[in-house]
């Protein structure tokens, strides 16, 4: 264990710098979104994932954004375990009519103020997904939805650009 | 005279009581248009055995009355195509909540005008049980599924899942779907196996029309599964340490896991490789810059990887942790016919890729590891020594693939086919049954994951063990809830 600890001490950091939000349609989104929001909770965001229906993709990239090249928390960004500690539902997946109550339950247990943010294709508006008799439609369908992150999956990078939008937007 | 109906109903007696008695095992069963289907595997026989039962009055003898690997399987198919399964010990739904505006979607049809109605869950009595409701919404960034405790205390007397919540209707949207379109849903059935769904509806769609391949593109296939597999047990070793609370493995798995996935996305375009294989070939070829960030990858793994292992072996909290926690016993998983991890690490040394051999692995060496402990400790080590036989085998692609094309037109049309194929992904083999019309379009597109046959054992394993080694458990064998959902 020592010498893994230890080059982790001496190797550097693989940490990389923050993207830049260089889409100005999300970063016009965003501070629409934040305006309202930088006085209440000032630098930092708490997030609730809520798989709605995912294929599982989703799932996998916003794990990585969790490792030591993206290392979310450095943004003041966290994941939560309970919908009462969050600010952010980040909803992925179509809305399957089987998981709809329960994203409904989990907005409502979730206290305000409070934001959410569909990420990936599906989450848009069912995705590949659309017209099947099992899916509600996109999470815009089902709760208010503030932000899109596209993508399928949404890889890291770009989670990491949505979510950077929406703290630029609350400090701004 | 024999009626047809009574050799046919023979022949699916026969097949029941094979899988019963452990002759046979059952890759899967489904309904297609007025019929149920089975699809069996015997050992020493590298092909499957189909057996039909036309429902003539909508209903068929239940297999899962005697074999209960197809309990969950006939409880899906009755909910999707309306039959009955005659003599069944479990009638409840399974994937129809009561929720989807319409019942039997693969059947009739019809409005579903009723509320849903209370799930009743299977019992456990005595002194002093309590029952724990968990999800479908988890505490961590995972899927969604229910998970009814009944606890002694801290003991696990009853674990049952319920499942079904990210039911997509993926079997509806295929039925008259374009091969294209189907291979795209295919390559989102379980995201983390997108590589071997792909692999799988591509080969039934070849099967079914009776297209040849170019070599290459089996190589490139092959190619992008073991890095699918290898990228999938690095994050999972990790995932499984750090629900052990040791952090310190989950760190450095995910370094080499999203090195993996960045080679992915240099060489192939995409980080899991999403959308990179169809019928008639592979989307992409592999270049000469692609060969060599490869070759750096497993360089890399091959460095760091042996470190961690000895990390891992050598930190005795951990073991504490995973060493005879959620122990499967040998005998159910081969009842069950569990492949994969789960399978392997309980002595089932079934993998599709050795025992229904496809190209290009007919060419290649490699050894499946099989352990018997079936603990935590055991599914541990399965994927190590999985990570390093992918390392070798990514190795032996490299410098064995032949050159020239990747893909094949294929014109679909002209005359209905049908086709099927079993590919080994990283959780196991996948099974694809697909139906053909006419006009080339999709008629029937059945694809059953593993999870089907490793989500029942997690209930036994858990059994007797105490509630906080769930998680553990639980990502230990690391089934997937939408793969199974469908």
């Amino acid at each position: 264990m020592r010498r893994v600890l230890l080059e982790g001490v001496i190797g550097g950091p693989l940490t990389e710098s923050a993207p830049e939000a260089d889409d100005p349609e999300l970063v016009a989104l965003a501070e629409e979104v934040e305006r309202a929001a930088a006085a209440v909770l000032g630098r930092s965001l708490s997030i609730r994932h809520v798989d709605a229906g995912s294929c599982n993709g989703c799932e996998l990239e916003i794990h990585a954004l969790g490792n030591a090249f993206y290392d979310l928390e450095r943004f003041g960004l966290r994941f939560v375990a309970s919908p009462r500690h969050a600010d952010v539902l980040l909803v992925t997946g179509p809305v399957t009519r089987n998981m709809r109550e329960a994203l409904e339950r989990t907005y409502a247990a979730t206290p305000a103020p409070k934001w959410v943010i569909a990420s990936g294709a599906c989450a848009k508006d069912g995705g590949v997904f659309k017209g099947s008799y099992a899916i509600a439609g996109g999470v815009g369908d089902v709760l208010p939805v503030d932000l899109h992150i596209p993508g399928c999956p949404p890889s890291p990078a770009v989670l990491l650009k949505g979510l950077l939008a929406l703290m630029r937007g609350k400090g701004g | 005279m024999t009626k047809p109906d009574e050799i046919a109903e023979g022949q699916w007696r026969e097949a029941t009581r094979r899988l019963a008695a452990g002759e046979a095992r059952l890759v899967s069963l489904w309904g297609d248009g007025g019929e149920a289907r089975m699809a069996l595997a015997s050992a020493g026989r590298s092909d499957l055995e189909f057996v039909g039962y036309a429902c003539v009055d909508g209903a068929f003898p239940s297999v899962g009355a005697a074999h209960a690997p197809a309990i969950r399987l006939e409880r899906a198919l009755c909910d999707l195509h309306g039959f009955a399964a005659v003599g069944a010990r479990d009638a409840r739904p399974w994937l129809d909540h009561g929720r989807w505006p319409i019942r039997h979607p693969l059947g009739a049809g019809e409005a579903n005008p009723a509320a849903p109605a209370p799930y009743p869950f299977l019992g456990a009595e005595g002194p002093g049980l309590h029952q724990i409701p968990v999800g479908p919404v988890h505490a961590g960034i995972i899927e969604p599924g229910h998970f009814r405790f009944h606890a002694g205390g801290e003991t696990i007397v009853r674990l049952e899942e319920r499942l079904g919540y990210v039911h997509k209707g993926i079997d509806a949207l295929m039925s008259g779907a374009e091969l294209a379109r189907g291979a795209e849903l295919a390559g989102r059935v379980s995201g983390d196996s997108t590589v071997a769904y792909q692999i799988a509806f591509a080969r039934a769609a070849e099967a079914a029309l009776g297209v040849a391949v170019p070599p290459r593109a089996h190589w490139l296939r092959a190619l992008m599964a073991e890095l699918e597999r290898l990228a999938n047990h690095l994050g999972d070793i990790g995932a499984i340490c750090n629900d052990a609370a040791f952090s310190l493995m989950h760190a450095h798995c995910g370094v080499l896991r999203e090195r993996a996935l960045r080679a992915a996305k240099a060489t192939f375009g995409h980080r899991l490789m999403m959308d990179r294989i169809a019928p008639g070939g592979v989307a992409v070829d592999l270049d000469s810059a692609g060969g060599q960030t490869l070759r750096d990858l497993v360089a890399l793994v091959r460095d760091r990887f042996p470190r961690l292992v000895e990390l891992y072996d050598n930190t005795a909290s951990l073991q504490d942790r995973t060493v005879g926690a959620g122990a499967l016993d040998g005998e159910l998983a081969r009842r069950f016919g569990c492949g994969g991890v789960v399978g392997r690490a309980s002595g089932c040394a079934f993998d599709a890729r050795r025992d229904h051999p496809y190209p290009p692995y007919d060419e290649l060496r490699f050894e499946p590891p099989a352990l018997g402990e079936g603990d935590v400790n055991a599914r541990v080590w399965v994927r190590i020594r999985e990570i390093e036989e992918s390392l070798r085998l990514v190795t032996q692609i490299l410098v064995r693939m032949p050159s020239g094309p990747t893909r094949v037109a294929i014109a679909p049309g002209g005359a209905p086919g049908e086709g099927h194929a079993l590919v080994e992904g990283f959780r196991g083999d996948v099974f694809v049954s697909l139906r053909l019309a006419a006009d080339g379009r999709i008629a029937r597109c059945h694809l059953r994951d593993p999870s089907w046959f490793q989500w029942p054992l997690l209930e036994a394993a858990i059994e007797g063990d105490i509630v906080a080694d769930f998680p553990i458990c639980n990502k230990s064998f690391n089934c997937s809830y939408s793969g199974h959902d469908l």
